[in-house]
């Protein structure tokens, strides 16, 4: 090939075609003088855009193509030969939500009738969890049963000391591991269990909040005959104290818990299993039915611990509160979460795995709370306000990333892991 | 996905019910591609049309749109190993599923000696714990530059490539990564990470290379502005890091920049609608010891499981670590659709005989799953009923009234279980003590109460089989 024909091949193109060349990436053309030739020619068989090439290369070698297309090559050219970022902007496009979920109030100082240090509320969200800044953040409450327990070995060893004296067990939850509350379970009036009579089982209720200043909450046994009187009982003699009362079931006489609640001014926790319809249902029999102002309901929609059932607990919880959210007032209430119910998944507490194949599970005194941790956590972000947990490490742990994400924490780290 | 209906599906499908794709009509199987529990290539008039006629092609093409998921689905990796991520059409897991769960990846820095690299990556490609039926695994291993030695990088790289698992590379320098891809580009690796410094050679590579890339930028307008680059010059395998800072405000602002960045997407911003990635290795970089790193990484971890994120970087190969993650991932990504449930009946466990012992559970999958591997786990030869109870676990059972004495008499009458034993003697769940005297009575059979958890099984039957006589 000649220069004249190389020359014939540029004229060839249309400049107009030769404006709308684009070049992607960085293309170097690199051309020697004396074996120009063969290099230019290669070019323009292999290279879509060759003309642009060749008018640049014929340019490099002092070869006046602005005169050959009698037009000027703009240095605009030379601006597209390199790639630029192209500028967009993020516009979030966020859910929202007509509703609120409402506040309840724990606890009550002198002030408002009762012998509390402080008050918890809870609720008050417009939106999911720590999606947006948030009147409360949840909080935790640590369990303490009224006989000895037979717990897991890594919980066991943090509770050994009170397992015979609730009053100094829930100063231990209080002092040595950070609860925001404790939750006094008579399990002891179990007739299957010790069949403690329910004027004696109320005295510890008493003890406890004698020992600690903290809102309090108070459970029974889960018998569905006894737990309604012993509640009843517990909110004459915690008259004032805005306890939460656990639980009213759709099975038990939950009219009787309400209105014990009602005179002596409580909170009752409403606890269905995993049924988002009968959570509305016994949240409205509450309200309309006993009489329980709105104010005084927390609700437990039933926590199943992680690899045993977590799935449905975090589906209905995040099912109740999305349905609050949208408006349904009859869901509109803080959520409990028994997150203590981790420690029955037998891989928080086994010492090895009984599945032979099974990679060694590893020490169960780390493995234990971080299961009740993401038991805990996943059902945060499912809208759980309030945690009844055990493990003075989960304890921990929970409360610390609930803190972070709610945006109490001005703690930061600026270290990148991929130069670690 | 942009179909809102079986309807907007339907009127491009042959409508002639013919059956082929396994659905009575062409409206059924329109409703099954909507939830995704179908695929277009499954209706073979309709392939076959398009292999010869332009509108028939286009209607394919129309349909795969129709349903294509709102965040795009990347594939790292090839072959049988190949994961992929992303592909989510929700937000919430009940409004339909999540479909593709979050792949964990392990780092395997190139600063390691070559034993200890072999070490982490026979962990990961070892680890495995059961869960209802199957075994879970992990994925692959994320190989980072941290000898800034573009030779070294590139024989890891080899080395690791030899597991066969997918790879992550990790490495902001283009000479080192571009060192790594000409020895595994076709392998397929995710490569980590475009930033605003060196997202042009990154560009090149990706182009040259086709493999997937991670896009990784705080600021949210400067993580669109690379992605609808990206997309611009033919690079379609994107992967957004929105960068994880382990505590605080950090924190806080990571889970709001993945928040932002899910919800926008789903809510119809193709230019921000890829896979999310997440790297709880970050936690690395907080003081402390090893445990509470390890322990910081995986609540990091849990955070992004329940929200969002499609892909994830490891530190800790820590098995009390590793094991409730991945029980985590699978609770949350599985199909809240389908019940899970086991067929009721006998199931002969080992190589039982007439001596055997009977023991009874329910078909939640669960429950079952658990009480069958203990068994086997355990070389027990048995006879296992498994009660219909709708697919409810035995304390909830028992509670409700699905496990009761009739059912479990109606359950041993069907199976005949009564022909396949000398013995009278049916071993029940310790959570279901309080039917004993009522299955007695029912069944005519002595109940003897097992444990409450099946991982005992083995030591009680040691202590109780075969029973004394009279024993209750």
């Amino acid at each position: 090939m000649k220069l004249e024909d190389l020359i014939k091949m540029l004229k060839s193109y249309k400049v107009d075609e030769l404006e709308g060349v684009r070049i992607e990436g960085d293309i170097e053309i690199e051309i020697e003088a004396p074996n120009i030739l063969p290099i230019i020619q290669a070019l323009a068989y292999e290279l879509g855009m060759a003309a642009y090439h060749l008018a640049r290369a014929a340019k490099v070698l002092g070869f006046p193509v602005e005169q050959l297309f009698g037009v000027e090559l703009k240095p605009k050219t030379e601006v597209e030969e390199k790639v630029e970022l192209i500028e967009a902007r993020f516009k979030p496009q966020m859910e929202e939500f007509p509703g609120r979920i409402r506040e309840v109030t724990l606890g009550a100082t002198p002030k408002e009738g009762g012998t509390r240090k402080y008050t918890i509320t809870v609720g008050g969200q417009k939106n999911l969890p720590f999606y947006e800044e948030q009147p409360h953040l949840p909080v935790i409450t640590i369990d303490v049963f009224d006989r000895p327990v037979p717990f897991p070995k890594a919980v066991r060893e943090h509770y050994e000391d009170v397992m015979e004296n609730p009053a100094e067990w829930a100063k231990k939850a209080v002092k040595d591991f950070g609860a925001d509350m404790v939750t006094v379970h008579l399990i002891s009036t179990d007739p299957l269990l010790d069949d403690t009579p329910i004027h004696e089982a109320v005295k510890v209720v008493e003890d406890v909040l004698q020992a600690v200043k903290c809102p309090i909450v108070v459970g029974g046994s889960g018998n569905k005959e006894k737990d309604p009187p012993l509640l009843e009982k517990v909110a004459e003699v915690a008259e004032g104290e805005r306890v939460l009362l656990a639980s009213a079931t759709l099975d038990n006489d939950w009219e009787r818990i309400a209105s014990a609640a009602k005179k002596h001014g409580h909170v009752v926790l409403a606890w269905t299993q995993l049924d988002i319809n009968a959570q509305r249902t016994l949240n409205r029999y509450l309200m309309k039915k006993a009489g329980l102002p709105p104010e005084s309901i927390i609700m437990d929609p039933t926590t199943a611990p992680l690899g045993y059932g977590l799935d449905y607990a975090f589906s209905n919880m995040e099912k109740i509160r999305i349905a609050a959210l949208k408006g349904d007032g009859d869901l509109a209430f803080p959520i409990s979460s028994g997150t203590t119910n981790a420690w029955g998944a037998r891989e928080a507490w086994m010492k090895e795995s009984p599945i032979s194949e099974d990679t060694p599970w590893g020490p169960r005194e780390l493995r234990g709370p971080i299961w009740e941790i993401l038991t805990g956590l996943t059902l945060a972000l499912a809208g759980a306000d309030i945690f009844m947990m055990l493990h003075p490490a989960s304890v921990s742990v929970l409360k610390e990333v609930i803190e972070m994400l709610g945006g109490k924490s001005k703690e930061s780290v600026d270290r990148d892991w991929v130069g670690l | 996905m942009k179909a809102k209906s079986p309807l907007d599906i339907y009127r491009l499908l042959p409508q002639k019910n013919c059956g082929e794709c396994g659905f009575e009509t062409c409206m059924s199987f329109a409703a099954h591609l909507l939830d995704r529990s179908a695929k277009p290539s499954q209706c073979k008039p309709l392939v076959e049309a398009a292999e010869k006629d332009e509108k028939a092609k286009k209607k394919l093409q129309q349909i795969e749109e129709l349903i294509a998921p709102e965040i795009a689905e990347v594939v790292i990796g090839v072959g049988e190993n190949a994961v992929r991520i992303g592909g989510e059409d929700v937000l919430h897991r009940h409004e339909l599923t999540f479909f593709n769960p979050t792949a964990f990846f392990y780092d395997v820095p190139d600063s390691l000696e070559d034993r200890e690299i072999d070490e982490r990556c026979g962990k990961v490609v070892e680890f495995k714990k059961f869960y209802v039926g199957k075994y879970l695994t992990i994925e692959g291993m994320a190989v980072r530059c941290v000898s800034g030695d573009a030779k070294r990088f590139r024989d890891v790289v080899r080395r690791v490539s030899e597991y066969g698992r997918p790879m992550i590379l990790v490495s902001l320098d283009a000479n080192c990564m571009r060192s790594a891809l000409e020895v595994v580009a076709d392998k397929r690796p995710l490569i980590y990470a475009v930033t605003k410094e060196n997202w042009r050679e990154f560009l090149k590579l990706a182009k040259e290379f086709g493999v997937p890339v991670v896009l990784r930028s705080k600021d949210l307008n400067e993580l669109k502005s690379l992605a609808v680059t990206f997309k611009k010059h033919g690079v379609r395998d994107i992967v957004l890091d929105p960068v994880t800072e382990p505590v605080g405000e950090g924190l806080k602002g990571t889970f709001d920049r993945v928040i932002r960045l899910r919800c926008t997407a789903i809510k119809g911003d193709k230019d921000v609608a890829y896979p999310i990635m997440i790297t709880p290795i970050s936690a690395w970089a907080i003081e402390g010891d090893e445990v509470t790193k390890a322990y910081w990484e995986t609540v990091i971890a849990g955070i992004f499981i329940v929200k969002y994120a499609d892909v994830m970087i490891f530190k800790t190969l820590e098995p009390w670590a590793v094991m409730p993650l991945v029980v985590l991932r699978e609770n949350i990504y599985t199909d809240p659709r389908v019940p899970v449930q086991v067929e009721p009946g006998l199931r002969k466990i080992g190589n039982p005989d007439e001596n055997s012992p009977v023991m009874i559970t329910t078909n939640f999958a669960l429950t079952y799953y658990t009480v069958e591997s203990d068994l086997t786990s355990a070389k027990i030869d048995c006879w296992l009923l498994v009660l219909d109870t709708g697919g409810i676990c035995v304390e909830a059972a028992v509670a409700g009234g699905q496990f009761n004495a009739s059912a479990v008499k109606r359950l041993m009458e069907e199976t005949g279980i009564a022909e396949k034993v000398r013995h009278r003697y049916l071993v029940i769940p310790g959570l279901a003590a309080r039917l004993k005297g009522a299955i007695e009575d029912e069944t005519g059979w002595k109940v003897l109460v097992g444990p409450i958890d099946s991982g005992r099984i083995k030591g009680w039957l040691e202590q109780n089989w075969p029973p004394k006589n009279g024993q209750s």
